[in-house]
């Protein structure tokens, strides 16, 4: 089953996310990422809404068993080429999102963590539902974000605020969310969509040299910090720490695992 | 009404539990059936009803309605 469905209506493109459990991203989804962005023609929708079909929530983030699984037999020389050219591609993925040339809007529901709130931070414009919950999770893991999250946080709210999430690995729910600026709206559980559709209709009359100007004028694409977190995740990701991590996160049986 | 009543009513209504069935020493997770996601709804509830702000690292071994009630109680 294919873990996305990309339509478009009426101007506005669709990114509909649907890969149990929890949008976890991972090589299906990340192919189906690219697929989907090379079938987006900016010249026929104004908006892009992102968003999950599943109750379980936005997106958990990084598939960490797949993670897991390409370094629990060592880590090689050759293991983390293969690491490094799978990050470019993500990141590759994450900074199309961020520059395409259509208003982005990502409609978040309960999780949103790790690699999932990389994905949402790639959007203008953030829709919560009351239910969600953002987090950066990654030093429970003895890493970072790597998919570009702590550029585009920083981008977005104060440097305390990402410290805070990054330095806690807590979760912020919806409503604080809104108050420290990362999401633009709050809205109650099953209404995401549809705000995020009234938005987008409203994007598809206005013009597009217009919309597109704003965008890249008042969205400034952190590049040289993009490529800073990547180095560092890459560091990080050859001790064993991390293995340790990913085992312990993989083998628990808790159903606790997200807690600290 | 106290805290852990509140608190049992409020994770009663979320999870569609008898609240008669749950008392204040009863482990949430076993007793409501619930994993760590759904926790985080319940989170979220406690932090809109109760109006405070609880990080998680605060929940660490914070199993029980009264555990939690307790944590609640510091934070108001």
């Amino acid at each position: 089953m294919n873990p996305l469905t990309l339509t478009l209506d009426g101007g506005v493109y669709t990114l509909a996310l649907h890969a149990p459990p929890c949008n976890e991203i991972g090589t299906e989804l990340l192919e189906a990422l690219e697929d989907a962005l090379d079938r987006i023609d900016p010249s026929q929708g104004a908006a892009l809404i992102i968003r999950s079909e599943l109750e379980a929530g936005f997106s958990a983030g990084a598939n960490l068993r797949e993670l897991y699984a390409a370094i629990r037999d060592g880590k090689d020389e050759a293991h983390l080429c293969r690491l490094a050219a799978w990050l470019d591609r993500i990141h590759a993925v994450m900074d199309r999102l961020d520059l395409l040339p259509l208003t982005t809007v990502a409609v978040i529901n309960r999780v949103c963590f790790g690699g999932g709130f990389e994905l949402a931070l790639t959007a203008d414009i953030l829709i919560a539902e009351k239910t969600a919950r953002f987090a950066f999770p990654e030093l429970r893991l003895g890493i970072i974000p790597g998919f570009g999250g702590i550029p585009r946080l920083q981008r977005d709210v104060g440097n305390a605020v990402v410290r805070d999430l990054l330095t806690t690995g807590r979760t912020l729910n919806a409503t604080r969310a809104q108050a420290v600026g990362l999401v633009s709206q709050v809205v109650p559980v099953g209404e995401g969509r549809r705000a995020a559709e009234a938005l987008a209709a409203q994007q598809v009359k206005y013009d597009r040299d217009a919309r597109t100007t704003c965008k890249a004028f008042m969205k400034p694409f952190p590049k040289e910090a993009l490529a800073a977190e990547k180095a560092h995740f890459l560091r990080l990701f050859r001790n064993e720490a991390v293995t340790q991590g990913l085992r312990r996160f993989v083998e628990s049986q808790d159903v606790r695992p997200y807690l600290p | 009404m106290s805290t852990v009543d509140r608190l049992i009513q409020l994770a009663a209504k979320r999870f569609k539990a008898d609240p008669a069935g749950l008392s204040p020493e009863d482990d949430f997770f076993d007793k409501l059936g619930i994993d760590s996601l759904k926790a985080l709804d319940l989170l979220t509830d406690v932090e809109e009803s109760f109006g405070v702000e609880i990080p998680d690292y605060e929940l660490q071994g914070v199993v029980t309605f009264a555990a939690l009630a307790a944590v609640i109680d510091r934070r108001k």
